[in-house]
């Protein structure tokens, strides 16, 4: 893929399925639904700085394949839910984002550094950005 | 005499947002609702658990209903609604009710593991003021207001908690007007501006500030074109990233105007005549100067 994030070639087989149950599962959502017309892709107020479209995340995840766990996309989204509502299928797009970053932080890794972060612009910020943005980011 | 309703202010309410809750509290109290703060309240968890097996970032969303329940139980307010201010509270609250009166495997699963409190009854419906003060009804705002903001343009932006997912929606989540009816009942002239609704950058304004820049910006120019003195709101977050970084966006935006930004409580305070009770002195950019040019600070009541 032109992302530079896809590892190996396609398989069909049991790791695939089993990824895609794990995403239903912890979403929520029965990602067979998804028809590909791009609702969510559109209205995302984020998509110019993601590296894989919303939907196509959708359609990855579809097939099994797990690249979208390696994409920015899922660091980038601000679970705004301007997805959920404009799915035409009733998909919960955002929490298929959630589950995506779930399995990342479950496997300890961190998108964001508390100590990476500015201590004068830490005294500045509001709290509930604070943890919002760690509770989304840090494992 | 007033009605007493439970109230959660969350952390930021307490701190960045002291604007939001003392207007808030004293033009509640003009319209006849007192604020009770809940006793012991405790951090909301700010996102919902939104992963389905999360059950663990219930328990602090939960435990804050279960004090409003006590409160009920001791006559301390009069009803069992819970009203929030902040739109993250609002939306983890809400969000947490919600997914415990609809599975009651999970319900169950914390009523296992709080044992050290009494089980949640589900007896609490969490509410935001916007949607209080709407059922008071404008007519009663409009009879409140002593000073009209007459002669102000501002710009409602709603933001994503108060509206999405859409099961929680205070108002129509297409087209929201619920603030646009406040504004017109204070007085004030509207300005609508399109991305009333669309993401301000929320919590990524934290380790991606430019992004949430670029996000603000399309909103505040947006308010800008239309005309617009001011924008109002009702998300600390979402006055952060308007507000506080409004110096920073014209850093990379030199064109944009001065905009200040309000919570929709210090307008009502203002109209109210409770110009002490607004707290602007903690706005950034400081809305007085246009305030005052328009004749809506100080001695000159019309």
């Amino acid at each position: 893929m032109a992302l530079g994030v896809s590892r190996q070639p396609y398989r069909h087989g049991v790791e695939n399925i089993s990824f895609k149950a794990r995403v239903e599962e912890l979403s929520g959502q029965n990602l067979n639904l998804c028809y590909q017309c791009g609702a969510c892709s559109s209205g995302c107020p984020l998509s110019r700085e993601m590296d894989l479209l919303p939907s196509k995340v959708m359609r990855l995840v579809q097939l099994g394949r797990d690249d979208p766990l390696y994409s920015r996309t899922i660091w980038i989204c601000s679970t705004c839910f301007e997805c959920e509502v404009r799915c035409p299928r009733g998909i919960d797009i955002a929490s298929v984002m959630e589950a995506l970053r779930q399995l990342m932080l479950r496997r300890k890794y961190s998108e964001v550094r508390l100590e990476s972060l500015d201590p004068e612009e830490l005294g500045r910020l509001p709290q509930i950005a604070v943890i919002s943005n760690l509770r989304k980011m840090m494992a | 005499m007033s009605h007493r309703l439970a109230y959660y202010p969350g952390c930021t309410l307490k701190t960045n947002a002291i604007n939001y809750e003392i207007s808030a509290i004293a033009s509640s109290k003009a319209l006849g609702i007192e604020l009770v703060e809940l006793p012991r309240w405790n951090c909301c968890g700010t996102v919902h658990a939104l992963a389905r097996d999360d059950v663990m970032h219930y328990i602090a969303p939960v435990r804050n209903l279960i004090r409003v329940e006590q409160m009920r139980g001791s006559g301390l307010v009069d009803e069992g609604r819970l009203v929030t201010l902040c739109e993250m509270c609002y939306n983890t609250l809400r969000r947490a009710d919600m997914g415990v009166k609809e599975d009651q495997e999970r319900r169950r699963k914390l009523r296992d593991i709080m044992e050290e409190e009494p089980p949640y009854r589900g007896e609490v419906e969490v509410v935001h003021l916007l949607q209080l003060v709407k059922e008071l009804g404008w007519g009663k705002v409009r009879e409140r207001v002593e000073r009209p903001l007459r002669g102000l343009r501002v710009a409602p932006y709603y933001g994503c908690l108060l509206l999405r997912p859409r099961g929680l929606a205070i108002d129509d989540y297409n087209n929201p007007t619920i603030m646009e009816r406040l504004v017109e009942s204070l007085g004030a002239e509207v300005v609508e501006i399109p991305f009333k609704a669309k993401c301000c950058g929320s919590y990524q304004t934290v380790h991606m500030s430019q992004v949430a820049a670029m996000l603000s910006h399309r909103i505040l120019r947006q308010a800008m074109e239309g005309g617009a003195d001011m924008i109002t709101l009702a998300c600390p977050l979402c006055e952060y990233n308007l507000g506080e970084r409004q110096e920073r966006i014209r850093g990379l935006f030199p064109d944009l105007k001065y905009l200040p930004v309000l919570y929709f409580t210090q307008l009502m305070a203002l109209a109210f005549g409770l110009e002490g009770s607004a707290g602007l002195e903690f706005n950034n950019p400081d809305p007085r100067p246009l305030l005052r040019s328009k004749g809506l600070l100080g001695e000159s009541r019309k």
